[in-house]
């Protein structure tokens, strides 16, 4: 048997990069990908003509649904059903669906928020004069929702970044896997798990100061 | 032909009446001012003519062409041909003044840049504020957001316009200012809708008077009539009250 080593390998060094780089992208590509698909849902359900009313209807009880089912069971219901459907989706794909599911339902209810917290006068004067709905949104609508948009978005995205950890529970070899594996190898847990945590700090800090930097700027220019 | 003729409409919210049996009608250049008690249904009126609150029954025409509320087209050509500036400004808050008044007309009207521009400019410098042009609503007192609205309205060259309260957040400097633009639009062929508790202004400016209560127009007449000689109690009971304060 071997002696336990004390310090990383570069093979182990690739492993923990490898995982954070997986990480980094099911956190970049999933965010990103559910706040488009969430912003999108928030501006359809913004409309008001009858027949978009089954759709309005089909996106709110998605967003109710997949914001009370745990992520876990998101990723296993997305794996499973992958399956049963012959997809033969990597688990990479698989963890990407699902918090891309989960984040579009989050971040729709977000954006629906922020563009209902623009007054009513606002709607109203773009009525009188002649603004369709969509012109609305975009000249009048948007630009004042972001103030309240983008703290809980940034919030959100931070708070995914831990959540994508579940990953490692389909084997997706993402940081905490990572982590398991060179602990499961003899690494000393303090030093494996000291990296882990700087590595996700690192991951969701530059995040959180961005976010900060944007509710501050938003906030000094008022609704502009 | 009238330039806006209404007959007999009706609107509710819910199951509430807010507008009964309302008819009346406005002429090229004339000035008819509404007033009434609060809740008497004068803003209503306005928001309700220009498709913001459902008209249940009745007929509106504008230039003898009849409205279909319910037809988008009919409420779009509405819309173009009457500009309102609202009680609260309304003014766009994430613009400044001058691509609020610029806005409509570049984006929806899709009018040529320079031409807008020109017009907003003079409209602007017209209201006196052509030193704010880069400030934005928040950063304005209540009587420069009027009149920036003003100049909103009349950037879209509009056949008519309704004014809701105008007068309310100004001083009586700018009410003789904003008296004397009313006057010369008018005299340019424009028709007005106005609402108003200022009895002084209403009877400087209407060509006709029409007081109203609980949703209904009691009286019209002459500004000299409505204020001097009424016919109804209801509007001596308001034009007393309102004329001792």
């Amino acid at each position: 048997m071997s002696p336990a080593a004390h310090a990383f390998s570069s093979y182990d060094v690739l492993l923990l990069l490898k995982g954070f780089l997986t990480t980094f992208a099911l956190a970049l590509i999933g965010c990103l990908t559910g706040f488009a698909l969430g912003f999108v849902a928030a501006l359809l359900r913004s409309t008001r003509s009858p027949e978009m009313a089954p759709l309005r209807a089909a996106l709110a009880a998605y967003a109710l649904a997949f914001r009370r089912i745990p992520f876990l069971v998101t990723l296993m219901l997305v794996f499973f059903a992958s399956q049963a459907m012959n997809a033969n989706l990597s688990t990479f794909t698989v963890a990407l669906v699902s918090i891309c599911l989960i984040a579009a339902a989050y971040l729709s209810e977000i954006a629906r928020g922020g563009l209902e917290s623009v007054h009513r006068n606002q709607w109203q004067a773009a009525r009188a004069l002649n603004f369709s709905h969509w012109q609305t949104l975009r000249y009048v609508v948007v630009p004042q929702a972001w103030r309240v948009i983008v703290p809980p978005t940034f919030g959100f995205f931070v708070m995914f970044i831990k959540d994508t950890a579940l990953a490692s529970q389909i084997g997706v070899m993402e940081l905490t896997s990572a982590g398991k594996v060179l602990g499961n190898k003899g690494l000393p847990e303090a030093l494996v798990y000291g990296t882990i945590l700087m590595l996700y700090f690192l991951l969701s800090y530059p995040l959180s100061r961005l976010g900060k930097h944007l509710e501050h700027r938003l906030a000094a220019a008022g609704n502009r | 032909m009238p330039l806006l003729e209404i007959v007999d409409v009706r609107a509710s919210y819910g199951s509430r009446a807010v507008l009964e049996g309302i008819t009346l009608s406005v002429e090229t250049g004339e000035i008819v001012s509404l007033i009434g008690p609060s809740g008497s249904g004068k803003s209503t009126l306005l928001r309700a003519l220009l498709g913001l609150v459902p008209i249940e029954r009745g007929s509106v025409r504008l230039n003898g062409h009849a409205i279909d509320y319910t037809s988008k087209a009919d409420v779009g050509s509405l819309r173009a041909g009457i500009a309102i500036v609202f009680q609260q400004y309304n003014l766009f808050q994430n613009m400044n003044v001058f691509d609020n008044v610029t806005i409509t007309p570049t984006k929806i009207k899709r009018w040529p840049r320079d031409e807008v521009e020109r017009h907003a400019i003079e409209l602007l410098g017209r209201v006196g504020l052509s030193h704010r042009l880069n400030a934005y609503p928040d950063q304005l007192s209540g009587g420069e957001q009027q009149r920036v609205a003003i100049a909103r309205a009349l950037a879209l060259k509009p056949k008519m316009l309704f004014l809701d309260e105008i007068t309310a957040a100004l001083d009586p400097e700018l009410v003789n200012e904003v008296l004397k633009t009313i006057k010369e639009l008018s005299q340019g062929g424009l028709g007005m809708l106005i609402v108003s508790h200022e009895m002084s202004f209403v009877r400087e400016v209407s060509s006709r008077v029409v007081f109203m209560a609980d949703g209904c127009i009691v009286e019209s007449g002459t500004p000299q009539r409505i204020f001097d000689a009424p016919l109804h109690a209801r509007t001596r009971d308001f034009v007393g009250k309102i004329l001792r304060h």
